[in-house]
């Protein structure tokens, strides 16, 4: 082989790698513009009283206190609705259905995944709001639960048959019946993966907009039960961030720079659990 | 004590693929009794269908008897047909969740033993008899994906035979292992097979001779040559257990 022909190859492999290199710098770039862009914006109005006082009006020093709590309420009962419903169909696709039902899950599920969040909060607005004659913490959570639910089926079912069927047999050889070997052994083997599962889930609908517009609705005081409207922090945001007012503008920033910092935790408690660090 | 196992005209079936043709092959209780073959002739299937692991697997099915002292195996509860039919896989499979003490317990546990010191002592018993407690007994509550591969077939024995069963299915379970852990788990076969009925697949001829009393030869599904482990290996009666004992193929 020629000098010439090596020099021209490796020539075409620097070109290529820099070629790669920049589009990961592009791909990364909106992401850091995004991060470094709340944070500076956010920081401003970011003091104890942020987390602790009800919105004020126009021109008195106010929080978001409400919606804070209001999201983590909202999320939590969204979290107590699909993950049971979502985790309990994983398992029944993995461990229990046969090949042509699971089949049927399986693509119901990802035609769930793929409907707008804006018609999930519509089809909950159209019954359990109209029904209940009011917005609600729990109809807001209800159509959190609709989102949550097919990655929660799909990711839940992935991880169950991940686990080696070695191990399934090897519970069955030793007189387990089905039910047994999912909760003693397939369940705890797969454990680390599934609260991965569970927390990404969470993570992705904590900032779900559309659907909270008219199912939670948003309040500006303490929340008054569950079967009252709820304030949540990405509704908050909305609000404040269209108003005519700087202060308010500016108190958005803030309530994004907190919902990111809660994903954020999130994501690496999740990432640590996926790692089995937290065992 | 073992119990004699009879499988009498056992087919088995993948979907529509027939893995076992009519095979019948008694299995003395007390007894040694090893399978060898070629890979892919249907060794691990027929002792699957002995403890009901077979129809475990999706569209597996069979048809045929097998008898555990004249008691139907395929008309018997299942959980109880696996608690006295103990299984050793072909790779270790210990459960990667759980202690090296928790896994020896599981069997025992999930047959509903809860007292703690009848779980210690059982689990202490299996592992002398699994000549694994010297290496282990200061480190039981150790996840068990800390020890080494013979290690884990050890505990995977030991696992078996904590629940005490009667016969004790083996696949081919120094296959994966080092000479020195494999001498240990034949060792470990000839101390035990005066309680236990023991089935071992092998496709290491030595380890049948070594170890069984009785050998059967599988070849396509099919049982060409069963008797004594000295007679197959000397004066085989048929040309292709010749063959295949003598190395000329498979
Ligand atoms: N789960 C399965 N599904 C379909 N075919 C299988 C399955 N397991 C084994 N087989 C087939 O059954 C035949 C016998 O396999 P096996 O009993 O494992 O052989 P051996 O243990 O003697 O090597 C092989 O041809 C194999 O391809
Ligand atoms: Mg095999």
């Amino acid at each position: 082989m020629s000098h010439r022909l090596l020099l021209w190859r490796r020539l075409k492999n620097q070109v290529f790698f820099t070629l790669l290199v920049f589009m990961s710098l592009i791909a990364l770039f909106p992401l850091f513009n995004i991060l470094w862009y709340v944070i500076s914006r956010g920081l401003p109005e970011l003091s104890i009283r942020f987390f602790t006082r009800l919105p004020g009006p126009v021109g008195m020093v106010g929080g978001m206190a409400n919606a804070i709590v209001g999201t983590l309420i909202v999320v939590s009962l969204a979290c107590l609705i699909a993950i049971p419903i979502g985790v309990g169909a994983g398992i029944y696709m993995a461990e229990y259905a046969d090949d042509r039902f699971a089949a049927v899950c399986r693509f119901l599920a990802d035609v769930l995944s793929g409907v707008p969040s804006i018609v999930a909060g519509l089809m909950v607005y159209a019954t359990v709001v109209i029904w209940m004659h009011s917005y609600s913490a729990f109809a807001g959570a209800l159509s959190l639960a609709l989102l949550m639910l097919p990655t929660l089926m799909r990711t839940t079912e992935q991880m169950l048959l991940m686990v080696d069927t070695s191990l399934r047999e090897g519970a069955f050889a030793l007189g387990a019946t089905r039910f047994q070997t999912t909760v003693q052994v397939v369940l705890p083997t797969a454990a680390s993966g599934l609260i991965t599962a569970v927390m990404l889930s969470i993570g992705r609908v904590m900032g779900e907009t559309a659907p909270l517009l008219f199912t939670a609705f948003g309040n500006s005081f303490w929340q008054d039960g569950l079967n009252a409207p709820i304030a949540a922090l990405p509704l908050q945001i909305f609000v404040y961030a269209t108003s005519p007012y700087p202060q308010w503008q500016a108190q958005a920033w803030t309530g994004a720079l907190t919902l990111l910092a809660i994903i954020l935790v999130i994501n690496i408690a999740a990432r640590a659990f996926g790692r089995g660090k937290l065992r | 004590m073992g119990k004699t196992v009879v499988a009498e005209h056992l087919s088995a079936f993948f979907g529509e693929h027939q893995i076992l043709h009519d095979v019948s092959l008694e299995m003395q209780a007390n007894q040694v009794t090893a399978i060898i073959g070629p890979s892919g002739c249907g060794k691990s299937t027929f002792i699957r269908c002995m403890n009901r692991l077979h129809e475990t697997v999706a569209r597996a099915t069979m048809t045929g008897r097998v008898l555990l002292d004249d008691e139907n195996v395929y008309e018997a509860n299942s959980v109880w047909v696996r608690r006295t039919i103990g299984m050793v896989f072909q790779k270790p499979n210990p459960f990667p969740a759980m202690s090296i003490f928790d896994n020896v317990a599981a069997g025992l546990r999930l047959n509903g033993i809860r007292k703690k010191s009848v779980l210690a002592e059982q689990v202490e018993r299996s592992l002398h008899m699994s000549a694994l407690w010297d290496e282990v007994k200061d480190r039981l509550s150790a996840p068990s994906a800390s020890l080494s591969g013979g290690q884990q077939q050890r505990l995977c024995i030991a696992r078996a035979l904590a629940i005490e069963p009667a016969v004790l299915l083996m696949d081919e379970p120094a296959s994966a292992l080092d000479p020195i852990s494999t001498l240990r788990i034949e060792e470990l076969i000839e101390e035990i097979k005066c309680q236990y009925t023991i089935v071992i697949v092998t496709h290491n001829l030595q380890q049948a001779a070594r170890v069984a009393d009785t050998t059967a030869f599988f070849l396509s599904g099919e049982i060409i040559e069963y008797g004594r482990t000295t007679d197959m290996f000397t004066t085989p009666s048929d040309k292709r257990t010749e063959d295949y004992v003598t190395g000329r193929f498979g």
